[in-house]
């Protein structure tokens, strides 16, 4: 049986098989069946099932048959695949081959430039730019030669493609890549529909942050189901339209991060959608929270490079979580299989598209096992995209879409040789294809001498063969799957024979050996022979010279095939990573969460902040999170014993207003943003959680910023140091909100405000304006509850006429904070708290009225204009008239000694030492509505205890443990042990970035990145920041 | 025979009256003798001399014992038994009296000139005696201050005040102590210290955005910039050796007691980097080098002491520097400088507190390894030897200038802390300042106490 030439049989990127009806011929028609017939291969047919020595029978661009007995039509065309390997070829679900996505200018940041308050996009679409489901790829979707090659190269056949632009994003498209006519590469012209929380090119303000994100999407999903019922007050909403549309197809989230992902699939649990969310990378890190979700998951394998650490200030501003990510990042493909996490693979995200298989593979050495990597290329996607009955396995009727390699895909050094697509070729490398190993009788003929000569060619592989005349020669040879050379010296070499990297041997001198194999040659001194020629099955012919110039023809002919050797040199498999998961993943995290346990502190002296006032020589019993006595020489077994003597036990320090711990803070695009919600983002990572707590801070108060004037809605947290974000919520508190006067709401540093309000004046009236519409809003749900449009932010507004959500006001001079009041005596309802209220002291007697809580600074003022009257005397004046005064920190530095600027309200007013330290803890609690679980030692109370060093609101004092809810935080002792575990770990990931780099070949590693952590604040004034330290406010953001 | 006793119910007559900051006065000149009188004296030199009196006269300190005979006659007396005394608190480096409001208000700003070389621009000329912020700064203890220029590649040259004065020629301590230079970053810097935005993947982070592409690589940038540097003052110092020009170069007339050691060069840097790249500037043109800033000093403090480069720590209160540093570390710089030696002083550069809490920053210190007179030294005798004007204040020592502060309790703890009196050159100031005014004035409204 001959072998087939492969390379003749490649079609140019033009379709016998499949012309399309509609366009006319340019010349003689030519339609082809495209017959194949793949026999002798092992055929994977799916994760199950592989065949041995089977044959695929396609025809038109479809499988007609696969099988060990399938009978060959005479019309097909015959290709051995012997040796070889047929796969369904690959489906990429998370693509954008054949898009142009739009794309942002890339640059600076005009911090002046106004804001963009409405769409800049024409017609009858969404408000927001961000917000385009009417995309649909399938109209934009063009064939990229490029990429498509690029893509089959890897083995993909079959992708999912989409336009990666906006917040909700229109519909995906399937096509193969196929490069004839896009008519016919189409399988599915809309066939999901797309998200993500980034807006993309949207030159809009709004959202300028991660919950306004959520905030924007989540207020689409109830306009879109309000639009079903074509309200005459909205016309045509071209977006929201499509938007119902798009919603029965499968629902793809662009997730990108382990946190994403999950703020992701509560969106879809509120609207009922069960999103497939596209993965980051880092899921690892918290798999069982991901696991949770029950989404399919689309995991990219975009490992990071290693960093050139070698320069140990370079090395210095790389986080330990940076670089063990680094190591743990090829796990984690390994981590969804383990979690039993259904997922998809994709090529989305890489660096270089080449490096996919090799990425595939890295995965599987890190525990990836085969079948599930092979599964999540073929049939998990396909199922997804309800295409399984097209392609992702080799079946009759299914679409002749496979890859040829030369063994098992994902072993090393695996050759794709092609891949067909829709029942066309399309090389990829062939080289291999022609299995050249064998002995062969070589013939070289010299016409001029009229000589013949014979030999026997023991080709070892592609490119060395040993020529057996006389002697053994060492021989060359260079195949490209269509022509051969080969050359040889006629003397033999001293050296071995076989050259792994198949260089030419040196040429020796024909000295003592006299060249004798080569004597019956034209002319004995000949030194060396040049062959070329083409392979024709088992017989190749050619031509030829030797060194002296004179002409030779040739032919071998095989006399022996090679018997079929398998790969024995597989790798040892790489090394297993070392590095440790922790809670949270930061150098400070925890492999394992700190326990609750039962705690006596004993012989120490406790602030109650009760009637009881300070005791000494007292003991404190703390059972399951709660204090459960206080007293003298108590006892209980199996309670750690922490003895107290010397030093202060007090309540947990509560910070009544706090930006740690979120993804985003502001919501500044617009001045009325209720719809946002703290919670939905809240980063249980933040490094300052953990700082904190050495500070003394078990529950923080995380405020939207200062932007506008009505921002978003607050989250009261526990310091829970490594828990997610859900563990991190304080359970069963009245929700807040943040309200913002003054300059940063008519935003003073701008130079071009734009944006209304731009005086105080102003400000009165967006909140008149706010709860006037929030009423009528009232009224028109109670009304008409189906017919009124529901509106997130309004909803939030309700609530705070309802008294069912509470304000926090950021607030600094006496008129602002007096005209705040009257709006809320008009509407009914009271500003719970005023916050920063540097100018308290002046109407502190109209707040007692209102009954307003109040949280200020010690002593911060002069900062900006309207802090110009502030006095360190401010809460001392305040708590005389009756306030109930808080001290907070807005800063994630100086929160850690809230204690020490409790102190200074001693010093400055003379408030009593107790009193003092309740401002830091039973006043915020108070404040908060949560005095009836923390803020003071009693029992039943919350165990959220600090023991200091020394007195409390003493400079001096450090806290030894802070304790939340009976568990231990923070331990100084523990701290210790923890900076040292974090410098063995550090240097043990540096040496190993250096090995990378000292044996990776050049690109092996990309400069050092500084880890830079961002501070995110209310944008009101200076932060306290480390040197690699991100302070990112509110402008910065809004006119990006 | 009639001793002027100021006690706390005297002061308290004083403030209670009600008046804008406008009639705090400056101090009258005061010549004649002064005791104050059996009080715990912390030297600033590291000692402390219980029950000890200091005597004033002429505006000096001539005398400080135990034996200390208070003569009758005309003599002023403080008495400070149970008291503590030091000497007068130093901001080693500040934006007092060129920015009355931090931001916001650009009228009120006088600290930031256009231009790279700035080195013939003077901090003083500008020094706004009548600061509504410097009272708040006398009443915690701080007396003296060098007032800091900032902006371009040099910023120009800092004098030191003393913060009771009707002008900046009376305010003058000690004019053109330092210039000041600003190492260039060799990190790449995003956000407000820097400029230049924010770094592409903290905005991706943040949903918002695009990956930009590569910057060009910050240590050679900052390497160049260097050179520059260097090339300048090279070029200065070639101008400086010629006798007479044809054109006066101000810029260059403007480093000469640089190049003659008469004045420091402060060179604000942060990063390591910085730290050695200022040290091998210093080396090329044997200049007298302080470093501001200092951050990462503690990782480098062996290298600053062998080279005698004194530290201005700008802001103890910070958070460390990178996510994996030890949780306490900017609190412990300063137990690391002085563990290897190195003269260092502690500042306060905060803008929300606008410098009030200097003591407080060195109290933190001692809470993180200092001892207290270390810690108190750090903001008085280091501070006065880094500005140079130690012959004459920073220690309570005879023939130094009466800048005196007598406080009860511990002044490196807010907790029990309040300055009681205050004198500069032996002239008792008003701790009066308009915070405390606003706050006669509110307990008049409430009728509190």
């Amino acid at each position: 049986m001959r072998k087939i030439l492969l390379f003749f049989v490649g079609l140019a990127g033009f379709s016998a098989i499949r012309a399309q009806e509609t366009f006319p011929v340019n010349g003689v028609a030519d339609k082809r069946t495209g017959t194949y017939a793949f026999t002798n291969a092992t055929i994977v047919k799916d994760g199950q099932t592989t065949l041995q020595n089977a044959t695929l029978l396609i025809k038109e661009g479809k499988i007609v048959a696969v099988g060990t007995t399938v009978a060959i039509p005479k019309e097909a065309v015959l290709v051995d695949c012997k040796n070889k390997y047929i796969y369904p070829s690959f489906i990429d679900i998370y693509s954008d081959y054949g898009i142009t996505a739009p794309q942002r200018t890339a640059g600076g940041f005009n911090f002046n430039a106004p804001a963009q308050l409405t769409s800049n996009t024409k017609g009858s679409y969404a408000w927001n730019q961000a917000i385009k489901p009417e995309t649909d790829a399938y109209k934009q979707f063009a064939i990229d030669e490029q990429k498509a090659k690029s893509l089959r190269e890897i083995g993909f056949g079959t992708v999912l493609t989409h336009v990666k632009d906006g917040i909700a994003r229109g519909t995906g498209s399937i096509v193969t890549l196929a490069t004839n006519r896009e008519n016919l590469v189409m399988l599915k012209e809309k066939a999901s529909s797309h998200f993500s929380l980034n807006k993309g090119s949207s030159t809009q303000s709004y959202p300028s942050s991660v919950m306004g994100s959520i905030a924007l999407l989540r207020q689409t999903y109830l306009d879109a189901q309000w639009y079903k019922s074509k309200p005459s007050t909205e016309g045509i909403n071209i977006s929201l339209q499509a938007f119902n549309d798009n919603a029965s197809l499968p629902q793809i989230f662009e997730g990108d991060d382990k946190w994403t992902d999950l703020r992701a699939d509560r969106i879809g649990d509120e609207f009922g959608v069960q999103y497939i969310i596209k993965a980051g990378g880092n899921e690892y890190q918290r798999i069982n929270e991901i696991a949770a979700t029950k989404a399919t998951f689309i995991v990219p394998l975009n490992f990071p490079q290693a960093m050139d650490v070698e320069d140990p200030n370079d090395a210095r501003a790389v986080s330990l979580a940076d670089m063990k990510h680094w190591e743990l990042a090829p796990t984690n493909a390994a981590a969804f299989e383990k979690a039993n996490i259904s997922f998809c693979l994709t090529a989305s995200d890489l660096r270089d598209t080449k490096q996919f298989l090799a990425n595939v593979r890295k995965a599987i050495d890190n525990g990836l096992t085969e079948a599930k990597a092979f599964e999540a290329l073929t049939k998990t996607p396909a199922t997804l995209l309800n295409i399984f009955d097209k392609v992702g396995s080799l079946e009759t009727g299914k679409l002749a879409n496979f890859i040829i390699t030369s063994g098992p895909i994902f072993k090393d050094n695996i050759t794709v040789f092609s891949n067909w697509v829709q029942g066309e070729k399309y090389a990829v490398n062939e080289s291999g294809w022609n299995e050249i190993k064998g002995t062969y009788a070589l013939n070289i003929n010299s016409a001029t001498a009229g000589t013949s000569i014979s030999y026997t060619v023991d080709v070892k592989n592609s490119t060395t063969a040993s020529v057996i005349g006389k002697d053994t020669l060492a021989g060359k040879i260079s195949f490209d799957g269509k022509i051969i050379k080969l050359s040889f010296a006629l003397t033999p070499q001293r050296t071995p024979a076989f050259n792994r990297g198949g260089g030419m041997m040196p040429d020796m001198p024909s000295g003592g050996f006299g060249g004798r194999g080569g004597a019956a040659l034209a002319n004995s001194n000949a030194k060396q022979i040049r062959l070329t020629g083409f392979v024709s099955g088992d017989t190749w012919n050619g031509y030829g010279e030797d060194t002296l110039g004179n002409k030779l023809s040739w032919t071998a002919t095989l006399t022996k095939a090679a018997t079929a050797t398998t790969d024995s040199t597989k790798p040892k498999p790489a090394a297993k990573p070392l590095a440790k998961i922790t809670y949270p993943f930061d150098g400070y995290g925890n492999e394992e969460l700190p326990k609750q346990e039962n705690i006596i502190i004993k012989n120490t002296t406790v602030w109650t902040n009760e009637k009881e006032g300070v005791l000494q020589n007292t003991d404190v019993l703390v059972k399951a999170g709660k204090i459960v006595k206080i007293g003298k020489s108590l006892s209980e077994d199996g309670a750690k014993v922490i003895d107290g003597t010397g030093k202060h036990l007090t309540a947990g320090i509560i910070d009544e207003h706090s930006h740690i711990a979120a993804a985003s803070i502001n919501e500044g695009a617009q001045s009325v943003t209720s719809e946002v919600r703290i919670a939905d983002n809240l980063n249980p990572e933040d490094i300052n959680i953990y700082r904190q707590l050495s500070g003394g801070v078990t529950s923080s108060h995380i405020l939207h910023g200062s932007a506008n004037t009505i921002g978003g809605q607050t989250q009261l947290i526990k310091l829970r140091w490594g828990t997610d974000d859900n563990g991190l919520k304080f359970q069963n508190w009245d929700p807040f909100i943040k309200f913002a006067l003054g300059e940063n709401v008519k935003r003073t540093t701008s130079q071009n405000n734009n944006r209304f309000p731009d005086t105080r004046m102003g400000v009165e009236e967006v909140l008149n304006d706010a709860f006037a519409r929030a009423k009528d809003y009232e009224a028109a749900m109670k009304a008409d509850p189906k017919g009124t449009r529901r509106d997130l932010e309004l909803d939030a507004l309700v609530e705070i006429l309802n008294k069912k959500r509470f304000i926090t006001c950021h607030s600094y001079v006496q008129s602002e904070i007096t005209a705040a009041m009257r709006i809320g005596d008009k509407y009914g309802f009271k500003f719970n708290t005023f916050t920063h209220i540097l100018e308290g002291y002046k109407v502190a007697d109209k707040m007692k009225v209102h009954g307003s809580n109040a949280s200020t600074f010690s002593d911060w003022w002069a900062y900006k204009m309207e802090v110009q009257d502030a006095i360190a005397y401010n809460a001392a004046i305040m708590q005389k008239v009756g306030l109930n005064v808080c001290i907070n920190s807005d800063d994630a530095e100086m929160a850690r000694r809230l204690n020490q600027e409790a102190a200074k309200v001693v010093k400055y007013g003379g408030v009593s030492e107790e009193e003092a330290l309740k401002m830091v803890t039973l006043n915020p609690a108070k404040a908060l509505h949560v005095a009836d679980r923390v803020g003071s030692i009693k029992t039943g109370k919350d165990a959220d205890l600090v023991l200091w060093s020394d007195h409390p609101l003493s400079i001096y004092a450090m806290s030894l443990y802070t304790i939340v809810d009976g568990t231990i935080f923070f331990s100084r002792e523990k701290d210790l042990e923890q900076r040292k575990k974090i410098a063995t770990e550090r240097n043990r990931l540096i040496q190993k970035m250096i090995a990378e780099k000292r044996t990776g070949g050049p690109g092996a590693v990309r400069p050092a990145e500084p880890s830079w952590q961002f501070i995110l604040s209310c944008g009101d004034h200076d932060h306290k920041d480390g040197l690699y330290t991100v302070d990112i406010q509110e402008e910065d953001i809004i006119n990006k | 025979m009639k001793k002027t006793i100021l006690n706390i119910a005297a002061l308290l007559m004083l403030s209670s009256a009600i008046k804008a900051q406008e009639t705090v006065y400056p101090a009258k000149e005061y010549k004649g003798k002064l005791f104050i009188k059996n009080g715990t004296v912390h030297v600033g030199n590291g000692t402390v001399l219980e029950k000890t009196t200091i005597a004033v006269e002429n505006g000096k300190i001539v005398a400080v014992g135990s034996s200390i005979t208070i003569p009758s006659g005309d003599v002023k007396v403080i008495d400070a038994t149970g008291k503590n005394v030091y000497p007068g608190l130093i901001l080693p480096s500040t934006d007092l009296g060129l920015r009355e409001i931090a931001n916001g208000v650009r009228g009120s700003n006088d600290f930031q000139e256009l231009g790279d070389y700035n080195t013939n621009i003077r901090s003083v000329v500008a020094y706004n005696t009548d600061s509504k912020i410097t009272g708040t700064l006398r009443a915690n203890g701080i007396l003296l201050a060098s007032i800091t220029p900032e902006g371009g590649v040099i910023s120009g040259s800092s004098s030191v005040v003393q913060l009771d004065a009707w002008n900046w020629e009376d305010a003058a301590y000690k004019y053109d102590n330092a210039i000041h230079l600003n190492i260039p970053s060799f990190l790449q810097r995003f956000g407000r210290r820097g400029g230049g935005g924010i770094p592409p993947a903290i905005l991706a982070q943040l949903g918002l955005g695009i990956r930009g592409g590569n910057a060009e690589d910050p240590n050679k940038v900052a390497v160049e910039k260097m050179e520059e540097i260097k090339s300048f003052f090279r070029q200065a110092k070639a101008y400086l050796q010629e006798p007479v020009h044809k054109n006066v170069n101000l810029k260059f007339e403007a480093v000469k007691a640089l190049f003659d050691k008469k004045q420091k060069l402060f060179a604000h840097a942060d990063q390591v980097k910085q730290i050695l790249a200022a040290i091998d500037l210093a080396k090329e043109f044997g200049f007298d080098l302080t470093i501001i800033g200092g951050v990462e000093s503690w990782q480098i403090a062996d290298v600053l002491k062998a080279n005698n480069v004194s530290v201005i720590l700008n802001q103890e209160h910070e958070l460390p520097a990178m996510e994996d540093d030890d949780i306490d570390q900017p609190y412990k710089t300063p137990a690391a400088l002085q563990k290897a030696g190195v003269l260092f002083a502690l500042n306060d550069n905060d803008a929300n507190s606008r410098s009030r809490n200097l003591s407080f920053n060195a109290g933190t210190a001692v809470a993180y390894g200092l001892n207290k007179e270390q810690a108190l030294q750090a903001i008085t005798l280091n501070s006065a030897k880094i500005l140079g004007i130690d012959d004459k204040t920073g220690s309570l020592e005879v023939g130094k200038d009466a800048n005196i502060v007598v406080a009860e309790g511990d002044i490196l703890d807010m907790k029990s802390s309040n300055v009681e009196h205050a004198l500069i050159q032996g002239r008792e100031v008003s701790l009066d300042n308009k915070q405390k005014q606003l706050y006669e004035r509110y307990k008049y409204k409430y009728g509190i106490n």
